[in-house]
């Protein structure tokens, strides 16, 4: 059994996928960690890869002309991170700062694409997990942009 | 029913638009349940529901955290010591702390909604042995806005309480957790099948506390949320507070979310 695999089974992410399933997606897969202070992606870098975070924490942000590095939304165990890899033109849409030491598992974006088209019934069962994930990250983020703890004058 | 009149004994300055004020209680003590609240009254200018924010263990004083948003919350928030303000009151139902002992509590709330909760926080650390984890789950809107930041330090430091606190818009030496509040749910120590939840905030961000919490496996009976609706009498005759079914000033503020049924769902009016 390999180390990927081990570390991806008892992930809630992939809660109902069956073994097989778990074993092909973690061929895809291996374990990397970063140290606070690093980033993992840069806006406009080519995505190739996403990220299911075991332990840490890391910062989407922007750069804000004249005010450094903003944090939109910090990801911590069990998040994923990073979908640009799968749609064109496969670019980063943020950056990704290590805010605190962390341990991931990355995937190889083009290598899950090939083994989901190759069976899509494993195709399917990630999308439903990504688009789970997309759904609620957006409805934060539309939270998050009608300021509700605003004083309403 | 009328206002009983109560000296100003202190006014702190909690945010730039957030004061809590102390008074004097009205005759020899004053007793409430976390989550009721009083209607304080500006002398000249109106009576508004504000949440009661002390120690219940403390009857010596009044104490609320009111935000200024408008001519009475404006009026209430320019006062000094020696003033008087009027109080009637306490009012409503409280938060049901009996109903989480033996089991993990699960505390979530965001901006000026940690007030209301904080009678009960208190309570439950007061006889802290007679529940499980107990999990406090703050969202504010930047770093420098976050309500009682030297008491949530404080209770960060306890080792019988887990408080994770995350901001809508970090700055740039904030290193903590940003996003909404519903993102800390995955991060806390609690068993779904049995925890209590206490949620207040804005009712969107409950609405979507609520949602994150039923698809984790909570039960809706095990989910208490604080509503808030303009009042005029505070004790159920006027109808002026009435959500569906409930007047809110007398069936709440504080409501178990099974027994609202759809109107835990309705939008504010
Ligand atoms: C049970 C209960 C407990 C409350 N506890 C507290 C508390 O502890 N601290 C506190 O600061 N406030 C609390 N409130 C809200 C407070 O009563 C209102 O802010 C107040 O009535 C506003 O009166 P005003 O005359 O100053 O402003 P208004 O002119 O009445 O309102 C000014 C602006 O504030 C908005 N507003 C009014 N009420 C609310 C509300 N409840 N929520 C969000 N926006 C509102 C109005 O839409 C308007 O835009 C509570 C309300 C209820 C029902
Ligand atoms: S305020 Fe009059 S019934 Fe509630």
């Amino acid at each position: 059994m390999s180390e990927a695999f081990d570390l991806l089974v008892d992930q809630p992410f992939f809660k109902g996928m069956t073994e097989d399933q778990i074993r092909v997606v973690a061929e895809t897969a291996t374990p990397v960690s970063y140290r606070e202070g690093e980033f993992i992606f840069f806006e406009g870098g080519k995505a190739d890869s996403c990220f299911l975070i075991l332990d840490g924490g890391v910062a989407l942000g922007l750069e804000k002309p004249g005010h450094g590095p903003t944090a939109i939304l910090t990801l911590h165990a069990g998040d994923l991170l990073g979908w640009s890899w799968l749609y064109p033109p496969y670019r980063w849409s943020y950056n990704a700062h290590i805010h605190v030491d962390t341990k991931a598992i990355r995937f190889d974006g083009p290598r899950l694409k090939e083994a989901a088209d190759a069976d899509p019934v494993l195709g399917y069962e990630l999308m439903k997990r990504f688009t789970d994930m997309l759904v609620k990250r957006m409805q934060s983020i539309r939270i998050q942009l009608l300021d509700v703890y605003s004083t309403p004058r | 029913m009328h206002p009983v009149p109560c000296r100003v004994h202190s006014v702190v300055r909690e945010l730039e638009d957030t004061f809590t004020l102390e008074l004097d209680p009205p005759g020899d003590g004053w007793e409430f349940a976390p989550g009721q609240f009083t209607m304080l009254y500006a002398f000249g200018i109106g009576e508004v529901p504000i949440s009661i924010s002390g120690d219940p263990s403390d009857s010596s004083r009044i104490v609320q955290t009111i935000r200024a948003v408008g001519p009475v919350t404006d009026a209430l928030t320019a006062v000094s010591p020696g003033d008087f303000v009027g109080v009637r009151g306490p009012y409503g139902t409280s938060w049901p702390t009996g109903s989480a002992e033996g089991r993990d509590l699960l505390i979530i709330t965001g901006g000026i909604g940690l007030a209301p909760l904080r009678p009960a926080i208190l309570e439950v650390l007061d006889h802290r042995d007679r529940y499980d984890n107990i999990t406090l789950l703050y969202g504010a809107r930047s770093p420098g806005e976050l309500l009682f930041a030297e008491e949530l330090q404080e209770w960060r430091g306890r080792f019988d309480l887990e408080v994770l606190i995350t901001v809508d818009r970090g700055d740039q030496v904030w290193r903590g957790p940003v996003g909404v509040v519903t993102s800390l749910i995955g991060r806390a120590s609690f068993d779904p099948e049995s925890a209590v939840a206490f949620v207040c905030g804005p009712e969107i961000m409950m609405r979507f506390t609520i949602q994150e919490l039923l698809s984790r496996g909570f039960t809706d009976d095990r989910l208490h949320i604080s509503m808030e609706r303009n009042m005029k009498c505070g004790i159920g005759l006027c109808g002026h507070c009435q959500l569906g079914p409930f007047f809110v000033c007398k069936d709440g503020p504080i409501f178990r979310c099974s027994e609202m049924g759809d109107t835990c769902w309705t939008r504010e009016v």
